[in-house]
């Protein structure tokens, strides 16, 4: 920071959070922080193009093979996925109070909140891998074991049922991956937090955190209508 | 920035807004709406991403640079979905010539 700036009356260095948390890039911790929040949405918005390519493919493949797409769909368990999204809606609800318990510089709290956090995303992975077992053992794997009755094909031609398990294991797969990096990111800042390094000036790390866990939650809020609902379920 | 952050309160209802959402969701599932059940669990699904954008994420609460960017994500992600919808769907109009 340079002599004039500090000095002109703009910028009165009484009005500024200087801490030691202040990278020196920027003016002062307010700057740092909405640059912090910034890159993040825009990584998010790439995120959005990202999922948003599988999401293409689904609505067109989806308009082209329904009744394969519906008999595919009708072989989810639709109890396991709403349990999934509860889960997951939970898991939002407490990492939004971690990050109002960052911003309040209460350590025990955030450390409580995040093991939460990160506990409710265990057991949304662990639903998964359920999910994922069972449909090995029913042998609707595409590629790797893929022998479906003809009960589970409801009168679908094969290749196209084959065709939405390849869209859920992607679906699903690249949301999984998307949860198992989450997690690995809210175990640093678990970690940062049990070393003090969170404060209530300096929470913008948890603050981003909080928005890559909430968006993931987004892709999921989309995918359990999408995968496991299609057609409806009434008799 | 001045801005303000929403309440535990706030967290609150929104969770317990999302579990209900989340529940009608998969009870509409059991009526027979027709074409509607689709149309009526993506809207909800709409609501929900936005209450957690909105609220959890402080898009509420936050400014115009930030939205800017969330605006220009659903505008590429709608040029993707429909400039491809479009390609697909009017291939059949136009018979290619020859035998």
């Amino acid at each position: 920071m340079s002599e004039s700036a500090a000095s002109s009356p703009l910028a009165a260095p009484s009005a500024r959070h200087l801490s030691p948390a202040l990278h020196h890039q920027f003016e002062d911790i307010e700057q740092q922080r909405d640059a912090g929040n910034f890159g993040m949405w825009v990584f998010l918005a790439t995120e959005m193009l990202f999922f948003g390519g599988v999401f293409t493919g689904y609505i067109m493949y989806r308009s082209l093979y329904y009744p394969g797409f519906a008999a595919g769909s009708h072989g989810l368990e639709v109890n396991l996925g709403a349990a999934m999204t509860f889960v997951l809606l939970a898991s939002s609800f407490t990492m939004a109070m971690a990050v109002h318990a960052a911003r309040a510089g209460r350590r025990g709290m955030l450390l409580g909140l995040l093991f939460a956090t990160i506990l409710l995303g265990i057991a949304f992975l662990g639903m998964k891998f359920t999910e994922y077992s069972h449909k090995w053992h029913e042998q609707m794997v595409p590629g790797l074991n893929f022998h479906p009755s003809l009960t589970e094909l409801r009168g679908a031609p094969e290749h196209a049922v084959e065709l939405f398990l390849c869209f859920y294991f992607f679906m699903t797969g690249l949301h999984a991956l998307h949860m198992i990096i989450g997690i690995g990111l809210l175990s640093v800042m678990a970690i940062l937090a049990w070393r003090g390094r969170i404060s209530c000036e300096h929470y913008n790390r948890v603050e981003v955190s909080g928005l890559y866990w909430h968006f993931v939650d987004i892709i999921w809020i989309y995918l359990f209508p999408l995968l496991y609902l299609i057609g409806g379920r009434y008799k | 920035m001045n801005e303000e952050n929403p309440s535990v309160e706030t967290y609150i209802v929104v969770f317990v807004a999302l579990l209900i959402l989340a529940a009608l969701t998969t009870g509409i599932a059991y009526i027979n709406l027709g074409t509607l059940n689709t149309v009526v669990a993506l809207a909800i699904a709409a609501v929900k991403m936005s209450l957690v954008g909105l609220f959890f994420m402080h898009l509420w609460y936050s400014r115009g640079l930030t939205r800017i960017v969330v605006l220009a994500g659903f505008f590429w992600l709608a040029l993707m979905v429909l400039f491809t919808l479009a390609d697909v769907f009017s291939r059949s109009w136009i018979k290619p010539p020859g035998p």
